[in-house]
């Protein structure tokens, strides 16, 4: 078949995502942050997909943190990326997956790396082996979770108990979707839609029924910034990319935002409460925030997982509002409840921001 | 070729990173930084193409260098295939490697940085460990995360980790083989003697500003790097 016109064009925006016998390897982020979302992604891909997937407990951070950050050495970076794939390589496997946006920024810039200067993989492969007597073959192909997700969304769709529907209006849910800057910003040819057309979240939003809705700031920074949050006298910077964000998406009125990276979700979430604490503002409907979730946590949710076995409670903006938008049930009581119903108390309310207790 | 432009060119970054650059300011207009603090990555681009060895010094011994996010936006829209995010990187290396980074107040936080992530990618291998991630050091974190930092083990557990645990998992306990590894790897790659200048340099510094500084965070220089802000570092603070 010839292609041509616009198949021509997004064809390299294309990227290929390996189909089943997967390495996996976690996200230090999502692992602090949202443990649901790892667990989410593994019971979708084993249980619902009946996908094979691998993880080794030796596998480590990839230090991607630390190499942002600066106190990690490239050398060191790229012999720990080295060890991850050598681990792949001893389990028999191919396809290396990963939840963490960052690292597979970095597996991509380290790959990129070796490709236009083959000596300094040499000099890694000498380093592993000098370290750990370990040696390694480069990945078939390397996928971010949300990739995999992307790839079978339209099954996910197929076995879904929920669309992202108003249940009353019946009109597509508003969304707005946040890529995380490392997942094309480097090497466009790595994300699914590029640097410039980044689809894959929209196209999770729009298989599951929702509608994608475009802003200003839609491909600015969090505010992450490594340093920049990371050190307390610096995140003025850290709260102002996302307070502009904010401030752009707010004219749409966004129900949800929809996130890759395991960091943005966070910034997104923690900084709606902190400028409702600075400022009184709030940029969701009545006082509320607007809900963040992880895209492994909107794929449970439209496979009818119970919200609290994804972890939607450790949200600081409350994501009931949405819940009942679509009609998802979820029992109150059972929210912030530990395993067997456990008392565990409750969080305090935001001064501002509406919280469990008052919606 | 100047002596420190030499050494930053041995840094595939830095060859990666700067191939000619116009001048055009796109780099400026897209980053993050550049609007909140007073940054321009064009600037940082136009030095290091003077190759001139007192400027490149000047810069390694500034605040300019630690204001980048590395987000790496630059990288995308640059029209001559540049890479500002990649040649900060390169600058912030050198600029530990000799001790000029104790000469700026951003610079300085490495120790800070160094003494959280740093250790706990070697004790925990992990970048971030969450009983480490204090509520009191992080009030934006909010009630929620006060509550869940007060109830760890049993949020984790009530969400599917296997917090401390063996075998495979969130938060699993990382096998002390594996650790012992990533202690090899970086004595082997440099990473231990970065951790040690960055150790060096900050005592001498502290000693020289009259700060105590003992290990670990509770000490008047952690304290000190950790939370200072002299305010004069963003674009509104210009005259």
């Amino acid at each position: 078949m010839k292609i041509e016109g616009k198949q021509l064009i997004w064809k390299d925006y294309q990227k290929e995502i390996a189909d089943d016998h997967f390495f996996y390897v976690r996200s230090c982020v999502r692992q602090n942050f949202f443990p649901g979302s790892e667990k989410t992604f593994l019971r979708i891909l084993k249980e619902d997909l009946r996908k094979d997937v691998f993880e080794n407990p030796s596998h480590t951070t990839c230090s991607g943190i630390g190499y942002h950050t600066d106190i990690v050495p490239f050398e060191t970076t790229m012999t720990i990326v080295a060890r991850q794939f050598a681990l792949m390589t001893e389990a028999g496997y191919e396809n290396f997956a990963t939840s963490c946006i960052t690292s597979f920024g970095l597996y991509s810039e380290i790959l990129e790396t070796w490709h236009h200067f083959p000596e300094v993989e040499e000099k890694a492969r000498e380093f592993l082996f000098k370290a750990t007597g370990r040696l390694f073959r480069i990945p078939k192909n390397i996928s971010h979770a949300s990739d995999i997700i992307f790839k079978f969304r339209k099954e996910i769709a197929a076995r879904g108990k929920y669309r992202l529907v108003n249940k009353e209006t019946g009109q597509p849910l508003r969304v707005v979707e946040h890529i995380g800057c490392h997942y094309s910003k480097m090497f466009p040819s790595k994300g699914i839609g590029g640097a410039e057309y980044p689809y894959v979240l929209a196209g999770m939003i729009e298989e599951w029924g929702g509608e994608v809705i475009d802003y200003p700031e839609r491909r600015h920074c969090c505010g992450f910034g490594f340093r920049q949050y990371l050190v307390q006298a610096n995140r003025g910077f850290s709260v102002s990319c996302s307070r502009k964000k904010f401030e752009s998406m707010e004219p749409y009125k966004p129900e949800m935002i929809l996130t890759n990276c395991p960091g943005c979700p966070m910034f997104l979430d923690r900084w709606q409460y902190t400028i409702s604490e600075m400022e009184r503002k709030t940029y969701g409907e009545n006082g509320q925030g607007i809900p963040v979730l992880t895209y492994e946590e909107l794929a449970g949710l439209v496979l009818g997982f119970n919200p609290w076995d994804l972890g939607l409670q450790v949200h600081q903006v409350p994501v009931e509002p949405l819940l009942d938008k679509i009609g998802i049930p979820y029992d109150p009581d059972e929210k912030f409840k530990g395993m067997n119903g456990t008392d565990l108390g409750r969080p305090e309310s935001p001064t501002y921001m509406k919280f469990y207790s008052e919606l | 070729m100047s002596e420190l432009y030499q050494i930053l060119f041995e840094d595939v970054r830095f060859r990666e990173g700067l191939k000619s650059c116009m001048n055009c300011g796109t780099c400026t207009a897209i980053c993050p930084a550049a609007e909140f603090y007073d940054y321009q990555p064009r600037r940082i681009v136009d030095i290091l193409q003077t190759r001139d060895n007192d400027q490149i010094e000047a810069l390694l011994k500034s605040e300019t260098i630690w204001y980048c996010g590395e987000c790496m936006s630059c990288v995308t829209r640059c029209p001559r295939g540049n890479a500002p995010g990649l040649l900060i990187q390169a600058l912030r290396a050198l600029s530990q490697e000799r001790g000029y980074f104790t000469d700026s107040e951003k610079g300085r936080q490495q120790l800070a940085i160094k003494r959280t992530i740093g250790k706990w990618i070697l004790e925990y291998g992990y970048c971030l460990y969450p009983s480490e991630i204090l509520p009191e050091m992080h009030p934006e974190q909010g009630p929620l995360w006060k509550w869940e930092h007060a109830n760890i083990e049993a949020v984790m557990n009530r969400l599917g980790a296997n917090y401390k645990g063996t075998g495979p998992g969130i938060l699993r306990k990382i096998p002390q083989e594996a650790l012992d590894e990533l202690q090899k790897i970086f004595e082997v790659t440099g990473g231990t003697e970065r951790f040690e200048k960055i150790e060096h340099y900050s005592a001498m510094k502290a000693e020289e500003m009259g700060l105590a500084l003992e290990d670990g965070l509770d000490n008047d220089y952690i304290r000190f790097i950790y939370t200072t802000n002299s305010g004069k570092h963003t674009r509104e603070d210009e005259d």
